[in-house]
């Protein structure tokens, strides 16, 4: 792996690029990861997923706690990790063990010996060694040590805790390191901004590729995030990479952005498509702002259009107009509205391949903005643009409602 | 009349044809997926197009209560609706009526059933079936039929007889698009060779574009079935195409093809694809089981589909049933299976080696020579020689 910072931005904010031996293109960062589950996309078959921009959708994120239920370590091995097992050569996975949407770490059930996770199997405690033994057979370019991640509620005591152990981990991991892939260190420290100092700057001495960010999405508030995600980067050297695990919405990742984080692992899409809504904002290079959203009641989100409303029965228009993702060139709102009214799984998967179409677009957006030095610009627009429409009905409590 | 039929190979009963529809050209023995609600559950039409999907079913039923058919008609028909360039064809929807709702009741006048919506009665005549299937826009439109179950006896089986030819008139009335919608008659009859060949004359007489044999596929035993086929076949016209509803199971495709039949229709592949259920050439492989877990083969090592040139089946049996992945790369594979026993059986009409097909088809489902004696049966009606694959019968 080979990570390299082109551009900044305001400060910390930075446009970089990244090699990965299975990825034939550079990738230019800040990026976002797709989530998978064992290996694949939810509903995007492989055939489906050459559709999608390239290289920004060529990192996927991997939880090894997926193959628990089913296949053997030892299985994975014999097969020849995750590029023979999920058929998918060109692609860059990045493995660890938190998903956001269904492995959880569970902190009152950790202890010293290893971090527990709530499951689809129950809840698990994976200890570094058997953590190592599954990164070993699965093989990923780049892999996170073993974290305990906690809450924002927990005591200071607790939260200390975590950091210890993170760090011990982190060497016990460091130590069973197979002989290729990249290793992020792990960083915690909940909602204290000295444990989260203490952890990046242990980590930032440690014989690492880059640092995984975790123990954020787990209660703590919007407003408290920017000084602890400071803290956390503060610490660490500019040149190594920066992978945060948590921030979901675009909003959330303009603040990882801001702080200078370079890779985003994000369970937007996949709400956006369980709940039938597909993303609908502007992509364009012109700057976002109220006027250029289509006009809408008071109270609509101008950012994505639900496809279940009967508003859609019949509009034969794609998602997005010019959209050259498959969904958007294939087929209309009309026979999306249908497909989930009558519950069919090509919904799901018409939505997911749009909204990572359009979810990336973001990311690019994202990046131009850095590299011409107007990233802050760009994300008080963004931000502002939501409430834009709100703003002129002067109602202040739907604008404290998100 | 919207069709070309055109015979370009023979063996026997046995045909490959070139079925020139409006949307598309196909070329039979074809499988047709069962695309219910307008879709094929987990697949884009894409896809259908790589595997090789010539023409799909779409459930009048189904579609008439959502999206509606008038609403489809407004966008302009299913094919733009769902964006399939290739074929469709929709069946009556009067056996969803009959097997799916509760107090469904055929008079002269239709099948009146309880609305699935509001519980109101409500009453589905041949006009109103020709109707909707007049506005999905269907290159194959199925008549509405009196369908009786074969497991059922007595004069009922020729009262609904009777009835569908009575209706078949109904249909041809008010089918308004005859010249881009082909009306295929439906011949029933039960098991009963008798009631089977009245219906079939007076189908003929009719002279529709193409002919299916229903009332099959629901129970009867494997004997009765392929006699009854065999029958229909042999009396049905040769310049028109011959659809047996229902089938499904590779093994009755390929019996039926033998006895002259051209298209078959069933949930089957994609309904056991959800289950864990892969066709191969042995049977199924039920990817569900443990033993599945270690095995790092391909589901088919012949099979020349995307999921078998990337896929183990250990990875397989840990998607399926647990992640919609699963079932989508499942019924991929068994939809390119399906697709691929079309190919095979045309081609091999086509170039003259339709009994070496049949054996070796054979040979590898019943390794140990244990063919059934239906099938058995079966083909020498056909005349094919498959001794070859049979291990002396014992009468012990």
């Amino acid at each position: 792996m080979k990570f390299a910072v082109k551009a900044f931005s305001n400060g910390t904010a930075r446009a970089g690029v990244l090699h990965l031996d299975s990825v034939a293109t550079a990738i230019d960062t800040p990026s976002l990861l797709l989530s998978t589950r064992k290996g694949l996309p939810l509903f995007i078959s492989p055939d489906l997923l050459s559709s999608l921009p390239s290289p920004d959708s060529r990192l996927l994120h991997v939880s090894p706690l997926h193959f628990l239920e089913g296949l053997s370590v030892k299985t994975i091995s014999k097969i020849g990790g995750l590029h023979q097992l999920v058929g998918l050569h060109d692609r860059g996975f990045v493995a660890f063990p938190r998903d956001s949407i269904q492995c959880l770490p569970e902190a009152t059930a950790a202890n010293k010996t290893g971090a527990s996770f709530e499951t689809p199997c129950g809840r698990l405690l994976i200890k570094p060694a058997e953590y190592m033994e599954m990164i070993s057979s699965m093989k990923p370019e780049l892999w996170a040590t073993l974290a305990d991640e906690v809450p924002a509620w927990v005591s200071n005591k607790r939260n200390k805790t975590s950091v210890d152990r993170t760090i011990k981990w982190l060497d016990e991991c460091i130590a069973l390191s197979p002989a290729n892939g990249a290793v992020f260190g792990a960083i915690v420290g909940g909602s204290s901004l000295e444990e989260r100092q203490r952890c990046a700057q242990e980590a930032a001495t440690r014989n690492v590729s880059g640092y995984w960010i975790g123990g954020f999405g787990l209660a703590e508030s919007m407003d408290e995030r920017p000084a602890l995600l400071n803290a956390v980067t503060e610490a660490l050297p500019e040149e190594k990479p920066r992978l945060i695990c948590g921030l979901g919405l675009p909003e959330e990742i303009l603040q990882g952005v801001a702080a200078g984080v370079d890779l985003f692992e994000s369970t937007y899409i996949y709400h956006l498509t369980l709940e039938g809504f597909a993303l609908t904002f502007p992509l364009e290079r012109t700057r976002i702002n109220g006027s250029n959203l289509a006009p809408n009641d008071a109270g609509i989100d101008p950012r994505k259009i639900n496809l279940r409303a009967t508003v859609f029965r019949k509009d034969t228009t794609p998602i997005v107009e010019g959209c050259t993702c498959y969904t958007c060139q294939n087929h209309t709102r009309a026979y999306i509205n249908h497909l989930l009214n009558v519950h069919e799984m090509l919904a799901q998967i018409l939505l997911e391949i749009h909204n990572t179409h359009h979810f990336l677009g973001f990311f690019r957006l994202i990046r131009e903005a850095i590299k011409a030095g107007r990233f802050e610009e760009f994300r008080k627009d963004f931000v502002r643009s939501r409430y834009d429409h709100l703003v002129e009905e002067g109602s202040e409590r739907v604008l404290l409602a998100r | 009349m919207a069709l070309r039929f055109e015979v370009v190979g023979r063996f026997k009963r046995a045909r490959a044809a070139q079925l020139t529809l409006p949307h598309f050209e196909c070329q039979t023995p074809l499988f047709m997926p069962v695309g219910t609600q307008g879709t094929i559950k987990g697949l884009t039409t894409n896809q259908l197009e790589d595997i090789g999907c010539q023409i799909i079913l779409g459930n009048t039923y189904h579609l008439a209560l959502r999206p509606t058919s008038e609403l489809i008609d407004e966008l302009g028909g299913l094919h733009k609706f769902m964006n399939w360039p290739r074929a469709l064809l929709t069946d009556s929807g009067g056996f969803q009526m009959v097997s799916l709702l509760h107090l469904a009741d055929i008079t002269e006048k239709g099948v009146t059933f309880q609305s699935p919506v509001d519980g109101k009665p409500m009453l589905l005549t041949p006009e109103e079936s020709i109707q909707i299937q007049n506005r999905i826009g269907a290159d194959i439109i199925m008549a509405l039929d009196d369908v009786v179950k074969t497991t059922i006896t007595g004069p009922r089986i020729e009262e609904a007889m009777y009835r569908t030819l009575r209706w078949i008139d109904r249909c041809i009335a008010a089918h308004k698009r005859p010249h881009e919608q082909n009306l295929f008659g439906i011949v029933q009859g039960g098991l009963d060779p008798v009631l089977r060949d009245i219906c079939v004359r007076g189908l003929v007489d009719r002279n529709l574009p193409g002919y299916a044999i229903g009332g099959l596929a629901g129970g009867e035993d494997k004997d009765s079935f392929w006699r009854v086929v065999a029958q229909c076949t042999a009396a049905l016209p040769g310049d028109k195409p011959r659809y047996v509803m229902g089938v499904g199971y590779p093994l009755d495709i390929v019996v039926c093809s033998a006895l002259g039949a051209d298209m078959y229709d069933c949930v089957y592949p994609t309904r056991t694809a959800r289950f864990g259920t892969a066709l191969v050439p042995e049977g199924v492989l039920k990817l569900k089981h443990n033993a599945m877990a270690k095995d790092t083969r391909p589901i088919d090592p012949t099979c020349a589909c995307m999921v078998c040139k990337n896929y183990t089946r250990a990875y397989i049996h840990s998607l399926v049933t647990k992640d919609a992945m699963g079932s989508q790369l499942l019924s991929y594979h068994n939809l390119y299976y399906m697709m691929q026993l079309s190919r095979n059986l045309h081609s091999s009409i086509v170039e003259g080696k339709f009994p070496e097909f049949v054996c070796n088809f054979l040979q590898k489902m019943f390794p140990k020579g244990d063919v059934p004696e239906w099938v058995c049966n079966a083909m020498e009606v056909a005349e094919i020689d498959i001794s070859s694959c049979c291990a002396p019968f014992r009468k012990d």
